[in-house]
């Protein structure tokens, strides 16, 4: 591994819009060596235009991009030999085997990984002598990982691996990407499942409309604000929530004003909002703020 | 950065320690992959590989060796026939491959994936135009062997007729495949590039008298022909398999070697900067 300080991926300012449409519009991001990062956000909010301008696959119109030191626009074969991509829905190499194409591709490096190994830490063993047109779903994700790591990079790109996955494949999925976090390869993702951000990463960062609106570690996420716990409780009828750092002291102080007979609270909740609801608070904040935009024109 | 440059320049001479694979290496891995991969696709077995092979076998039988084209020569329809099979396998396998098969790997994320790895793109077009060689070659020989073995054509023994055959074949493989490039980014889907392609090839076909003695051509017909090339890769493959009486059934009354020569240069130049200009490794609609 590298001792440098610098960062593995870099990202300041970045623009890219397609006619009208800005696709990103000025986003920062950051990813330290041996970190995975989830870049986490609704469909069409900029993920994969992003992680294909660090890719080298698209100019950036403005902004300043490091992938490894290196401007991707720009990088050559030296470069390209330290990153792994796996892109979004492939639907290639039909007629060749599990074997030939990872035997193939590892090829291409200076240092692979022995494609046997990577073929049996996939979990691909027992299909490595079928034609990939007849491998599922799940099966045909595992083998893009393996040709995303044959070449042994030091990052990783994974553009929404699981995407249509049922849940048993996405947990499979999910130890796989594990056990390459284990070996140290930074691994940049991009998902709209919460759960994934979650289980996978060190550091989620959540993009709407092409901005970054929020970024912490997964239990962090928000602020403190976003993760106050809410108290709801009933008075004739009439049902009350307030929202507080303190939900303790406040039960406490709500069954003294009370004064009930028997202690309690009627209808008494204390609501703890969970990962989803931080996520859907921050990204419907942004979607009904562009909403109002839109309709102020 | 406290790292003095020496540091970082020791570092990076590390690295570059394992060498990236040398290009000449990574296009043999490509032509055999390429060629591997051919073989297992169905549709461009029979529609590249097979079918002027088949096609001589049906006229040949069909029109036999009753009538003489020429009285007295004892040149016979099979022998007027394979040369024009000939050429029609070196446009098949050079420009109608290459222009369906980079339009599918186009569409389906082939050239995509390999774009990121590090492979050189032109590891990628030798290795096109080393499974464009192969196929060719093993086609054109099978043609020879049938039209030999079994419509009895006679194979020409000096040579200058093999030299012109060389030529011919080797210039109209490369004017065809770069055609083949340029033109696979005119179908918008994978889908769409058999139906965008194989029309064009059959025209060609018609018009370029492959099928027919191109002397029996309406004329205009034959002057459009005299655009394209595989009329003039059907006559220089003429030139190598028929008596040089026949130069009578040319239009022309002669073989044309300077003429043939120029118009496929011209085709190979035209290809190669039309497809370096429009090549693309992403789908059209993918930004």
């Amino acid at each position: 591994m590298t001792t440098t300080k610098a960062p593995a991926v870099l990202v300041e300012g970045l623009h890219k819009r397609y006619g009208e449409k800005r696709a990103v519009d000025g986003l920062d991001l950051r990813v330290e060596h041996g970190e995975i990062v989830a870049v986490l956000g609704p469909n069409g909010a900029g993920k994969t235009t992003t992680v294909e301008t660090l890719e080298g696959f698209r100019r950036a119109d403005a902004g300043h991009v490091r992938v490894l030191g290196e401007d991707p626009a720009t990088a050559g074969r030296a470069w390209r030999s330290r990153l792994g991509v796996v892109l979004q829905d492939n639907q290639d190499l039909a007629e060749v085997t599990v074997r030939e194409i990872v035997h193939h591709v590892a090829g291409f490096y200076p240092a692979p990984r022995d494609p046997e190994r990577v073929i049996d830490a996939v979990g691909l063993r027992e299909k490595a002598a079928v034609r990939t047109r007849a491998l599922s779903g799940g099966q045909r994700r595992r083998l893009d990982v393996a040709l995303g790591v044959v070449g042994d990079p030091e990052l990783l790109f994974l553009d929404e691996p699981t995407t249509g996955f049922d849940p048993q494949a996405r947990h499979d999925f999910w130890d796989l990407v594990e056990s390459l976090r284990d070996e140290g390869t930074t691994i940049l993702l991009t998902t709209h499942y919460l759960e994934e951000a979650e289980r996978l990463a060190d550091r989620v960062v959540v993009v709407a409309h092409g901005r970054v609106v929020a970024e912490g570690a997964p239990d962090d996420l928000g602020g403190r604000r976003a993760r106050r716990a809410r108290v709801r409780w009933t008075v004739d009828g009439t049902t009350h929530e307030e929202a507080t750092d303190t939900p303790t002291a406040l039960v406490a102080r709500l069954a003294a004003d009370l004064r009930r007979p028997d202690g309690e609270v009627p209808g008494l909740q204390v609501l703890r909002p969970t990962l989803e609801d931080v996520y859907l608070g921050l990204i419907g904040d942004d979607a009904s703020r562009t909403a109002d935009e839109e309709a102020a024109r | 950065m406290t790292t003095p440059p020496t540091g970082a320049h020791a570092r990076s001479a590390a690295r570059s320690v394992p060498r990236l694979p040398g290009v000449g290496r990574l296009a043999l891995a490509r032509t055999a992959f390429e060629v591997r991969v051919f073989f297992r696709e169905r549709d461009a077995v029979v529609f590249v590989f097979a079918y002027p092979i088949l096609m001589l076998a049906i006229f040949a039988t069909v029109f036999g060796s009753d009538e003489e084209l020429i009285p007295g020569s004892g040149v016979y329809f099979p022998q007027y026939f394979l040369p024009g099979m000939v050429a029609t396998g070196v446009m098949l396998s050079s420009f109608q491959n290459l222009a369906i098969s980079i339009a599918a790997e186009r569409d389906d994320g082939t050239l995509k994936r390999l774009r990121s790895t590090p492979l050189p793109p032109t590891a990628y077009f030798l290795g096109k135009t080393g499974q464009v060689l192969v196929t060719a070659g093993v086609q054109t020989a099978l043609l020879l062997g049938v039209a030999a073995l079994a419509f009895d054509v006679p194979l020409p023994t000096e040579a200058g007729r093999w030299w012109t055959f060389a030529w011919v074949f080797v210039l109209g493989t490369a004017a065809g495949s770069v055609c083949g490039v340029a033109y696979s980014s005119v179908p918008r889907t994978g889908r769409s590039a058999s139906p965008v392609v194989i029309p064009v090839v059959l025209v060609l076909q018609f018009v370029s008298g492959v099928f027919f003695q191109f002397n029996e051509l309406p004329t205009w017909m034959q002057q459009v022909a005299s655009v394209f090339p595989l009329k003039w890769m059907a006559q220089g493959m003429r030139s190598v398999f028929l008596p040089d009486e026949a130069a009578v059934l040319e239009p022309s009354g002669s073989w044309q070697h300077g003429p043939t020569a120029a118009v496929l240069v011209a085709w190979l130049v035209v290809g190669l900067v039309v497809g370096v200009r429009t090549f693309r490794w992403r789908r059209r609609d993918d930004g």
